[in-house]
C-alpha cells in the first residue's frame, strides 16, 4: 500500500441537482484496515423495508447516479447508494483498494449497517463485480441482481482492452486519471443526450483537485487484462461463480451505445446468467442511469408477477408449421413459383419442397445450427427463402426476420439486437452485411465464386448445406413451445423492435388466416405482401411470388400481379396497399388475357394500413368476383379484426376507421383513457367508450426480445397486449381505430382522437389530406388542423376563413384552434401513408408559439 | 345586495351593471362622465379619495372596473388611476365595511414578453410586465390582493382581451385602422391569442363576486378558452364591420424595432393619439398568448355562455344594425 493524500469523509455540497440533502449519511466502519474507515452514502433509511437496493457505483462516477432510484422509490423499498472508500464523498485512505479489497470494504460496510433481508444488488460500470463479489457472499440475503453496462470478463473481439492498455502506457494513466481531470469529463461526455452542466457538475464535484481523483487511476489500473494482473483471479473466480447465481432473479440494463461496454459484454453476462431478464435502452450509452428511465424499469421489475412458464392447453395443439409440406411429400403441384424478368419463373413442387426442406435442414444442423440458434434471413420472398424458412424452424432454430423497408441502419440495429448466430443472405445482403460488420456466420443463399465468396466471409452456401444434408437425418423437430422466430418491422416512430413469437403462437396465426377465408387444400395464394409470402407452405397451399421490389410494394404492376396468378390459378390475393394503387393505375397495361386471369380470384385481401375505399372499389373492377378484405392487425398480432369492402360500405358514420369484428378467437377490450388520455386498464367491452385497444389471442406475439420494459409495460392487465391504437367498439361489435396513444390530444373537454375528425376533413373537395394534433400542455390542449390541399400550396400558410369555417363545421363538437396549410405531411416510409403526428405537432407547436413557419 | 361598480362607462362595466340589475342586485355607478344607465350614480375620479368614499358608502360589495386602458401617455396618468385610483377603492371599502371585492386586473401583470401557451396565471409582477399599462396594473392588483382578508375577500378577475358589439379598445381601434388601411399582419399572424367575448367577461365577474368568500387572495385569468390565430382574429372582426381581411404583413423585427421608434417619436412630441405600432403591440401580435382555463372554471364555477364564432356573429349585427341606423 503506497501512501496516498488522506482526506476524512465528508457530506456533498449544498445545491446539487437532483440530490436531497437528507439522503446523505457518513458511516464508519471500525474494523476496516484496523483504524476505521468512513464512508458516505445515500439512503432513504426506511424502517423494516419489503426489499432493500443495494446500489455501487463505477468508474469515475459516485452515488448521486443512483439518485432517481431513491427520488423514486416505491414505499417499503430502502435504496442504499454508496460512494466506494476513496471515491466520491467518502474517506480518502491513502491507500490502493483492488477488487478483492472493494469487496471485503463492502461487506464490512453492510455488516455494520446490519443489512439483512432481501436484498437486491444494483450496480454500474465496474461497481458490477464488486457487488456480485458481495453477493456471491450474501446469497441468504440476496434476493435480485441489476446490472448496467459492466462485466466479469473479456470477450474475444472486444476493443475494450486496447483502450484501457492505451490508458494505462506509462504517464498516461497518472495525467488523464488524476492530475486532469480529462477521465471525469470523458465519462459526462459519453451521455447521451449530453446531460445538463448542473449534473456534469454534480458528478464533478467530488472530484475537484487531483488528491481527491487519486483511485480514479487506481480503479483503472486495477482492470486485470492479463493472467498476472493481481486481480485477475479474483474477477475469474466472480465469473465462474456466476453459475450459482442463475437460479437468482436477475436483470440487464443496457445501453447498447456504449463505446466500453458494448454487446459484447452484454451476451458474455446473458449466456452466464440464462435466466436473466434484459432491456436494451436503444439508444443509451455508457451512463445507463443517466440516458434511459433505469428507475422505473428497476421498480417495475421489483414488482412484476411471477414469470408464467408457457403452457399450450391440450385443446389447442395444433399442426407443426412444416407439417403440410410432410403431408404433400410425393404431391407435384408447383408449391411456390417465383416470378422473374420477362416472364421467366422459377418455382417447386411439394414434393421437392419436401425434400429440399429435409435436406437443407439436416445440413443447418450439420453445420452446426442447433435448437435456439439464431439465424438470420436476409432472403427475397421466394423459393430460397421459404426452403431456409421451413427447415430453420424443423431444427427449433430461431429465425430473425428483418423488414428491409427499415434501411441499412435500421437493419443493422436490429442485427446488433437480436445478435443471431448465423446470417443467411442473398448477394445484395451479404455485401452489406460485410460492410457494415453485421453480426453472424455468413451463409449465401446463391453460389459464389470462391474470391467472392472470400471476400464476403462466407462459411457455406446453400448448395453446400444441401450436399452436407444429403443422406443425413433431420434432427428432432422442436417443440410447440419452442421459440420460432424474432420479427423486427418498421414502426411509424421510434427503432423497431425484436417481436418474439413461438411455434404455438404462429401456428394459431396460420390457423387464424386459414379460418378467417375459409382457406381450402384447392385455394392458392398470389403473396404480394410480406409476412404472408411465407405461409403458403404452412397452409400447404400454392403460392406465387409476383415480380416486384420486395422493398417497395409500389412497384407492383397489374400485369405481373396477372402473370403471378396466372401460374398458379390463384383464388387468393393478398397484397399492401400501396401495391393495390400501383396495380390499380397500371390496370390499362394488361392484355385482355391478362385482365381474364384477375377475374378468377375469390379474395383479396389488403393488409398494412388503411385503404382508400376509393382504391379498393377499382380493384374490385380488376376482380369482380373477389370478396375485398382488410384485416386489422400489428406485428405483435395479426389478424385482429376483419372487415370487408361490402361491409364497410354499409356501416353507419362514427369516429374514426371501422375496422370490423374481431376474428375468431381473437378477444378486444378497451383501456379507459382518464382525463390526461393515459389508459386506466380497466378493461370493458361495453360499446362506446374510447380507450386502447387491448388484445388477447392464441397467435399474440410472446414478448418482445431483450426490451423487458418494454413488453412489460405491452402486456398490462398480464395476458394481454396493448396495442397502442386507441378506439371504441360500437353497438353491433365492430372494432374502431382513432388513432394511436401517442396522438390523444387532451383537451380540457377531455382526451380527442384524431382519426375520425380526419377523415371527416378528407371529405370536403379542396382537402387531399389532413392531421389533427394537439399544441400545449397536457389536459389543457388546443385542437390544430394542419391539411394538405387537393393543389398543394408551396410555403405553408394559415388557412382562410372560409375554408376554416368548413373544416370546423367537420370537426362538430371539437372546436379546432387554428387551420395551417401545408405542402405536405410527413409520413412513414413502409406504408407512405401513416402521418406522424408526432413531428406536425412540434411544428404546429412552434408556428402557433408565433415561430416561423419554416417547413415540418 | 349593494353592489358599487366603478367605471361602468367602459364595455365591461357597462355589462357587469346591466347583469347585476337584471338579477336584483342594487347597483350604484362611479365614473367620471354620466353613464346614462338606470342606476344610482356617483360622478368622479377614483384617483379621488373623497369620490370614492361617498360612492362606496353603504357598499356590501364592490366590482372595481375603472382603469386607464391607453397604449399612450405618461406614468403619472397610469399611476394615477390605476395604482392610486385602486387603492382608494380598496381603502375606502374596507373602510365602508364592504364585504366582498371583485379587482378587475390583466394577464399582462405576469407576461414577461415570452410566449404564453396554455399558462396558468402566475404572480404579478411589476418589475417585469412590458409597458405602462401592465406594470400600473401588476402594481394594482398586489395593492388589491394585499388587502384581501376574511372581513373582505378580494378576488382578481384577469379578463384577456375582451371585445364585443359596442367595443371601442380593441374593436374600434381594429376597425378604424382597417378602414385607413393601417392594419397590418404581424409575422405569419399565427400566433394563438385568447379572448374574451363581452357577455362572457361580465359573467365571469359577476362568478367572482359570488365565489369571493371561497377565492379570497386569488388571482384567476378569464378567456373563452378558444384561442384563434391572431390573423384570424383581425380578419373576423373586420370582415364583421363589413371590410376586407388585412393583407400587409409586417415581420415581427420591423414592427418591434419600428414600434420603439414610433414610441420615442410620440413620447418627445407629446401626442396622445393611438400610434400606429407600440413595441408592445408588436409583441403583443406576434407572440402567443393562451391560457389554461381549467381551473378558473373550476373556481368559479362557470362556463363561456357565447362561443368565439357566436360572438363574431353579433358583432357582425350590431356593425349592420349601426350602418342601417347611420343611414
Amino acid at each position: 500500500m503506497t501512501a496516498g493524500p488522506t482526506e476524512p469523509a465528508q457530506h456533498p455540497p449544498a445545491g446539487l441537482d437532483g440530490l436531497e440533502p437528507h439522503w446523505s449519511r457518513l458511516v464508519t466502519t471500525p474494523q476496516l484496515d484496523g483504524v476505521g474507515r468512513t464512508w458516505h452514502l445515500l439512503d432513504n433509511q426506511v424502517p423494516d423495508p419489503t426489499v432493500t437496493l443495494l446500489c455501487v457505483h463505477g468508474n469515475p462516477t459516485w452515488s448521486y447516479l443512483w439518485r432517481d432510484l431513491i427520488a423514486q422509490a416505491p414505499s417499503g423499498v430502502r435504496v442504499i447508494a454508496i460512494d466506494h472508500l476513496d471515491m466520491g464523498f467518502s474517506e480518502r485512505t491513502g491507500t490502493t483498494r483492488r477488487l478483492e479489497q472493494r469487496i471485503d470494504d463492502l461487506c464490512a460496510l453492510t455488516d455494520e449497517l446490519e443489512l439483512t433481508g432481501p436484498v437486491v444488488t444494483v450496480a454500474h460500470d465496474w461497481g458490477g463485480p464488486i457487488s456480485l463479489g458481495w453477493a456471491q457472499r450474501h446469497r441468504d440475503h440476496l434476493a435480485g441482481i441489476v446490472l448496467m453496462n459492466t462485466a466479469v470478463h473479456q470477450p474475444s473481439g472486444s476493443p475494450a482492452p486496447t483502450l484501457i492498455r492505451m490508458v494505462r502506457t506509462p504517464g498516461m494513466l497518472e495525467k488523464i486519471c488524476t492530475t486532469t481531470p480529462m477521465f471525469v469529463r470523458g465519462t459526462m461526455a459519453l451521455t447521451r443526450p449530453r446531460a445538463a452542466r448542473s449534473i456534469r457538475d454534480a458528478y464533478e464535484a467530488p472530484y475537484r483537485t487531483a488528491d481527491r481523483r487519486e483511485a480514479i487511476g487506481a480503479f483503472v489500473e486495477d482492470i486485470p487484462l492479463d493472467e498476472s494482473h493481481p486481480s485477475q483471479l479474483v474477477l475469474d473466480r466472480i465469473a465462474a461463480d456466476l453459475d450459482q447465481l442463475t437460479d437468482v432473479p436477475a436483470l440487464l440494463l443496457w445501453g447498447p451505445s456504449d463505446p466500453v461496454f458494448s454487446d459484447l459484454y452484454l451476451w458474455d453476462l446473458a449466456a452466464r446468467l440464462p435466466n436473466a431478464d434484459i432491456h436494451r435502452f436503444i439508444g443509451a450509452g455508457h451512463l445507463t442511469p443517466e440516458d434511459a428511465d433505469v428507475a422505473s424499469a428497476v421498480f417495475a421489475w421489483l414488482d412484476r408477477p411471477e414469470r408464467q412458464i408457457p403452457q399450450i392447453p391440450a385443446e389447442q395443439e395444433r399442426d407443426p408449421l412444416w407439417s403440410a409440406i410432410h403431408r404433400r411429400a410425393g404431391d407435384d403441384t408447383a408449391a411456390i413459383v417465383e416470378m422473374g424478368k420477362d416472364g421467366k419463373e422459377e418455382s417447386i413442387s411439394f414434393d421437392g419442397l419436401h425434400a429440399d426442406v429435409n435436406r437443407v435442414a439436416a445440413g443447418l444442423a450439420d453445420l452446426g445450427i442447433a435448437r435456439g440458434s439464431r439465424v438470420a434471413l436476409l432472403i427475397q420472398p421466394g423459393i430460397d427463402l421459404a426452403i431456409c424458412l421451413y427447415a430453420s424452424w424443423q431444427i427449433g432454430a430461431v429465425v430473425v426476420l428483418v423488414d428491409a423497408g427499415l434501411g441499412v441502419r435500421g437493419m443493422g440495429r436490429a442485427l446488433a439486437s437480436a445478435s443471431p448466430e448465423y446470417l443467411i443472405g442473398n448477394m445484395q445482403a451479404l455485401t452489406v452485411a460485410r460492410t457494415m460488420r453485421w453480426p453472424g456466420i455468413r451463409i449465401a443463399s446463391a453460389s459464389l465464386d470462391p474470391t467472392r465468396r472470400r471476400l464476403l466471409g462466407v462459411r457455406a452456401t446453400l448448395d453446400d448445406v444441401r450436399k452436407r444434408g444429403d443422406g443425413r437425418p433431420v434432427p428432432r423437430p422442436p417443440s410447440s413451445a419452442d421459440v420460432a422466430a424474432v420479427v423486427f418491422t418498421s414502426g411509424a416512430t421510434g427503432p423497431a423492435k425484436g417481436v418474439v413469437y413461438r411455434h404455438h403462437q404462429i401456428q394459431a396465426q396460420r390457423d387464424a388466416i386459414v379460418d378467417l377465408y375459409g382457406i381450402q387444400a384447392e385455394d392458392s395464394l398470389v403473396a404480394a405482401f410480406g409476412p404472408f409470402a411465407l405461409f403458403g407452405p404452412a397452409m400447404g397451399i400454392s403460392s406465387a411470388v409476383p415480380d416486384m421490389k420486395v422493398t417497395s410494394p409500389g412497384t407492383l404492376t397489374a400485369p405481373a400481379l396477372a402473370d403471378a396468378a396466372a401460374a398458379i390459378e390463384a383464388t387468393l390475393v393478398f397484397a399492401s396497399p400501396a401495391a393495390l394503387r400501383n396495380v390499380v393505375a397500371t390496370a390499362g397495361e394488361m392484355s385482355s388475357d391478362q385482365a381474364e386471369t384477375l377475374t378468377r380470384p375469390r379474395i383479396l385481401m389488403s393488409a398494412g394500413a388503411p385503404v382508400p375505399a376509393a382504391v379498393l372499389r377499382a380493384v374490385g373492377g380488376l376482380m369482380p368476383h373477389a370478396e375485398l378484405h382488410s384485416p386489422y392487425g400489428m406485428t405483435e398480432v395479426l389478424p385482429v379484426a376483419d372487415i370487408s369492402l361490402a361491409e364497410s360500405e354499409v356501416v353507419p358514420d362514427g369516429n374514426g376507421v371501422c375496422v370490423g369484428h374481431p376474428v375468431a378467437g381473437v378477444h378486444v377490450a378497451i383501456s379507459p383513457l382518464d382525463t390526461d388520455g393515459k389508459p386506466t386498464g380497466q378493461l370493458t367491452e361495453e360499446s362506446g367508450v374510447v380507450g386502447e385497444v387491448c388484445i388477447q389471442a392464441a397467435h399474440i406475439r410472446d414478448g418482445y426480445d431483450k426490451l423487458w420494459k418494454t413488453e412489460h409495460d405491452a402486456s398490462q392487465p398480464a395476458g394481454w397486449h396493448r396495442s397502442g391504437d386507441v378506439g371504441h367498439i360500437d353497438e353491433a361489435g365492430r372494432l374502431w381505430i382513432e388513432g394511436r396513444i401517442g396522438h390523444i390530444v387532451t383537451t380540457p373537454a377531455g382526451p380527442v382522437t384524431p382519426v375520425g375528425i380526419e377523415h371527416a376533413l378528407a371529405e370536403l373537395p379542396d382537402v387531399a389530406q389532413a392531421a389533427v394534433v394537439g399544441v400545449g400542455p397536457g389536459g389543457t390542449q388546443q385542437v390544430v388542423v394542419v391539411a394538405v390541399e387537393t393543389a398543394p400550396r408551396r410555403r405553408a400558410d394559415l388557412a382562410d376563413e372560409d375554408l376554416a369555417d368548413r373544416v370546423r363545421a367537420k370537426a362538430g363538437d371539437v372546436d379546432v384552434a387554428a387551420v395551417l396549410l401545408v405542402p405536405s405531411l410527413p409520413v412513414d416510409k413502409r406504408h407512405n401513408s401513416k402521418i406522424n403526428r408526432t413531428r406536425v405537432a412540434r411544428w404546429a407547436e412552434r408556428v402557433l408559439a408565433g415561430g416561423r413557419m419554416g417547413r415540418i | 345586495m349593494k353592489v358599487l361598480v366603478t367605471g361602468s362607462t367602459s364595455l365591461v362595466g357597462r355589462a357587469v351593471v346591466a347583469r347585476l340589475s337584471d338579477r336584483g342586485d342594487a347597483v350604484t355607478v362611479l365614473q367620471r362622465q354620466p353613464s346614462r344607465l338606470d342606476v344610482a350614480e356617483h360622478l368622479g375620479d377614483v384617483a379621488d379619495r373623497a369620490a370614492v368614499d361617498a360612492a362606496v358608502d353603504g357598499m356590501e360589495a364592490v366590482i372595481h372596473v375603472a382603469g386607464r386602458a391607453s397604449a399612450t401617455g405618461g406614468w403619472a396618468l397610469f399611476d394615477a388611476t390605476n395604482v392610486q385610483g385602486t387603492r382608494n377603492v380598496v381603502e375606502a371599502a374596507r373602510a365602508a365595511g364592504v364585504t366582498r371585492f371583485v379587482h378587475v386586473s390583466s394577464p399582462s401583470v405576469a407576461h414577461d414578453g415570452r410566449s404564453l401557451v396554455g399558462a396558468s396565471a402566475g404572480p404579478a409582477d411589476p418589475d417585469h410586465a412590458r409597458g405602462y399599462y401592465s406594470r400600473s396594473k401588476a402594481q394594482a392588483e398586489l395593492i388589491a390582493l394585499a388587502a384581501n382578508s376574511s372581513d373582505m375577500p378580494i378576488v382578481a378577475i384577469r379578463p384577456h382581451l375582451i371585445w364585443g358589439p359596442g367595443d371601442t379598445q380593441l374593436v374600434g381601434r381594429i376597425v378604424d385602422r382597417a378602414r385607413s388601411d393601417r392594419l397590418a399582419i404581424v409575422g405569419s399572424g399565427a400566433a394563438l391569442i385568447d379572448t374574451t367575448y363581452i357577455d362572457n367577461a361580465a359573467d365571469a365577474l359577476v362568478a367572482a363576486l359570488d365565489a369571493a368568500p371561497q377565492l379570497g387572495g386569488r388571482a384567476l385569468v378569464v378567456t373563452n378558452g378558444q384561442p384563434r390565430p391572431v390573423r384570424e382574429i383581425l380578419s373576423r372582426i373586420v370582415m364583421a364591420a363589413g371590410l376586407e381581411p388585412p393583407r400587409f404583413k409586417v415581420p415581427y423585427r420591423v414592427a418591434r424595432t419600428g414600434g420603439l421608434a414610433v414610441e420615442q417619436i410620440w413620447d418627445r412630441r407629446g401626442r396622445d393619439d393611438d400610434p400606429p405600432m407600440t413595441s408592445f403591440l408588436a409583441e403583443q401580435l406576434g407572440t402567443a398568448h393562451w391560457f389554461d382555463q381549467r381551473q378558473t372554471r373550476r373556481s368559479l364555477q362557470w362556463q363561456p355562455e357565447v362561443s368565439i364564432d357566436e360572438g363574431f356573429r353579433r358583432l357582425q349585427l350590431w356593425f349592420e344594425t349601426e350602418a342601417a341606423r347611420e343611414a
